[in-house]
Parts: C-alpha cells; sequence; structure tokens
C-alpha cells in the first residue's frame, strides 16, 4: 500500500485490534453486573445512530468515483436505502436493493 | 464440566436465530477481503484486519484514512471512535452475562460485534428466566454465523479480488451496508434527532482533514438523542 511499509501496517491493525477488544471487553470486563449511570447509558443508546451517519454522509454527497462532486446515482441509491431499511426493518433487503438501484443506474447516467 | 458450560439447547436455537444475518456478514467480509487486496494489503493483512480487528466499520474507516495518507493517529483514533458504540453494547450486555466467569467474559467480548450483540441482547430481553450459562450458549451458538463466515468471506474476497470489477462501483456497497443497518434503528423520534443531528454536523465539519470531524458529530449528535429522550420521557 502507497505510504505504508509492512511494520506500520501491523501497528494500525494490532494497534486497532487492542483498542477494539478494550472498548468491547470495558464495562463486561469490569463493571461485572453492577448498574451504570442513567445518563450514560441514556448517551451511550444512541451511539450506532449517531456515528454511522457522520461516517457516511461524506460517502453520499461528495463520493471520491465522481472527484467529490454530488452524483444522482449515489443520492438516490442511499434515500432508497434509507427508505425501504426504515419500512422493512431488514437490513440485508434494503443493502441489497440499494446496490441494485446504484448500479442500474450508474448504467443510466454513465 | 462441558455441559455446565454449553447448553446445546440453546446454542443451536442461538445459530438459528443468527443464520440470516450470514447475508450481510459475508458480503461485507468478502468486500472488505476485495477493497483491501486492491488497496494493496497483502493475505496475511487483510486477514489480520478481519482476524485482530473483527469490526467491518473500523476496518474500512482504518483503510480509507490510510489510502488518504492520513497521519497512524488520526487512522487509529477515527476507527476507534467508529467502535465507540461497542462500549455501550458492552455495558448493556453485563446486566446479562456479568455473572460469568472473567474468561467468559473475555470470550464473549471478542466477539462482540454489531449482529451478535443485536440478536442476544433481544433474546435476552424477551426470555429474562434464560439462566448465565444458557445466555453464554446462546451467544456462542449467535457467533458461529458470524465469525468464521467474517473470516472465511474475507479470505474469499481478498483470494477472488482479480476477478471482480470494482470500477462498476462497487465501493459503494459499504455505506450503503452502514445505512441499510441505521435505517432499521431510527425506531424514536431522539434515535431520527440524534441521526439528522450526526448527517448535519458531518457536512459542517466536512472541511476539517482526515475525518477529525466524525467524533465531535458522533458526540453532539449523543447529546441530542440523549437529550429527546430525556425530554419525552419526563412525567
Amino acid at each position: 500500500m502507497t505510504g505504508w511499509s509492512h511494520a506500520e501496517i501491523w501497528f494500525v491493525i494490532i494497534g486497532l485490534g487492542i483498542a477494539t477488544y478494550v472498548i468491547r471487553f470495558s464495562f463486561l470486563g469490569l463493571i461485572g453486573d453492577r448498574q451504570l449511570p442513567p445518563w450514560l447509558l441514556r448517551h451511550l443508546r444512541y451511539t450506532p445512530v449517531a456515528i454511522l451517519p457522520a461516517l457516511v454522509t461524506p460517502a453520499v454527497l461528495w463520493p471520491d468515483a465522481t472527484g467529490g462532486t454530488l452524483s444522482a446515482p449515489h443520492l438516490i441509491a442511499a434515500g432508497i436505502t434509507l427508505a425501504i431499511g426504515y419500512w422493512r426493518k431488514n437490513p440485508a433487503v434494503a443493502a441489497v436493493a440499494g446496490m441494485a438501484v446504484f448500479l442500474l443506474l450508474q448504467g443510466v447516467f454513465a | 464440566m462441558a455441559n455446565t458450560f454449553l447448553n446445546r439447547t440453546a446454542f443451536w436455537r442461538g445459530a438459528r436465530d443468527c443464520a440470516p444475518f450470514m447475508l450481510v456478514a459475508f458480503p461485507f467480509g468478502m468486500l472488505f477481503g476485495v477493497v483491501g487486496t486492491e488497496a494493496g494489503l497483502n493475505i496475511a493483512e487483510v486477514m489480520g484486519f478481519s482476524i485482530v480487528v473483527i469490526a467491518g466499520a473500523a476496518q474500512f474507516t482504518a483503510l480509507q484514512l490510510m489510502l488518504d495518507q492520513a497521519p497512524t493517529f488520526v487512522v487509529l483514533l477515527s476507527a476507534i471512535a467508529v467502535n465507540l458504540r461497542m462500549a455501550m453494547y458492552s455495558a448493556s450486555l453485563a446486566p446479562y452475562l456479568g455473572g460469568a466467569s472473567i474468561w467468559q467474559r473475555a470470550l464473549v467480548a471478542y466477539m462482540n460485534v454489531d449482529q451478535t450483540y443485536a440478536v442476544s441482547v433481544l433474546e435476552y430481553d424477551a426470555r429474562p428466566q434464560m439462566s448465565v450459562p444458557e445466555r453464554l450458549s446462546y451467544f456462542f451458538g449467535v457467533c458461529l454465523p458470524i465469525v468464521p463466515v467474517w473470516y472465511i468471506a474475507t479470505l474469499a474476497g481478498a483470494l477472488l479480488s482479480q476477478s471482480i470489477p470494482m470500477h462498476w462501483g462497487l465501493e459503494f456497497a459499504v455505506p450503503v451496508a452502514f445505512i441499510s443497518l441505521v435505517a432499521p434503528a431510527l425506531r424514536t423520534m431522539a434515535h431520527v434527532g440524534a441521526a439528522i443531528t450526526s448527517v448535519i454536523l458531518a457536512i459542517a465539519f466536512a472541511g476539517l482533514p482526515f475525518n477529525l470531524g466524525l467524533m465531535p458529530a458522533g458526540i453532539g449528535a449523543m447529546m441530542v438523542g440523549a437529550e429527546i429522550e430525556r425530554r419525552s420521557t419526563r412525567p
């Protein structure tokens, strides 16, 4: 991989692996069956819906493939994935439908 | 001894309940194998990510930032930020599995990923009478269609990467997979509020280099979600 030695790549893999394990072990390992403060649980509850949208927003609005400009196939496919996921409550169906629409539109707009 | 540790009925019920999630784990793992290999990682490194880190979203985040030539600490911090949600998973499993031995909890922690967590915690919630050994057996059963499948799928993707045409735009499968996971989780106004805040803050912080806006956007969105929940449940 350009700009990265094998040692640096393994440093990232092992560093990320240890940090991820510590996060997963944290509460389960250290507090066992003691209770957590409600305010903390209330914040932690929203972690997935708070992080993942911020993570995908740039990839949807400014995809690398178009050099960072708005792209109809990306926007429409993201919207359809969101709508189907919301109504059907099934990630697999939503992801497959979203990708099918995306690949189809890639052909149309190409 | 072996019988008290593993309850066969609960184990196979877990494996059966989680089987449909192979449909998510396999393509996602395969995609990481393909994209990682295309990015220039060798097979040992691609497998290292999937075995040592075993967290798809964080693996893709690290890979993307490495391709962007971000500094090492930014790669690590951003990928760790993506995994912080697992602290919530860990906290939420503690009341159910906190009574297990430290080694059993250590093994659960390694395999505590989105799908295994979600399937198990819903079952524990629905069957409060389950014993701790039953819950553990159920959890390990749930891991069967996910963890080995994740390794095999990554390997398959790495080996087949030459024959999968990336110019079709298959890399967009990653954001699509995340959207498909988030959409069903938008159950309440608090979840919707958190997700909208997350998108708005991501746009606001888009000018920051190396994805540095991800953590403040996530924390701001968590605060909005928690505040909406607090206001809507106040007596």
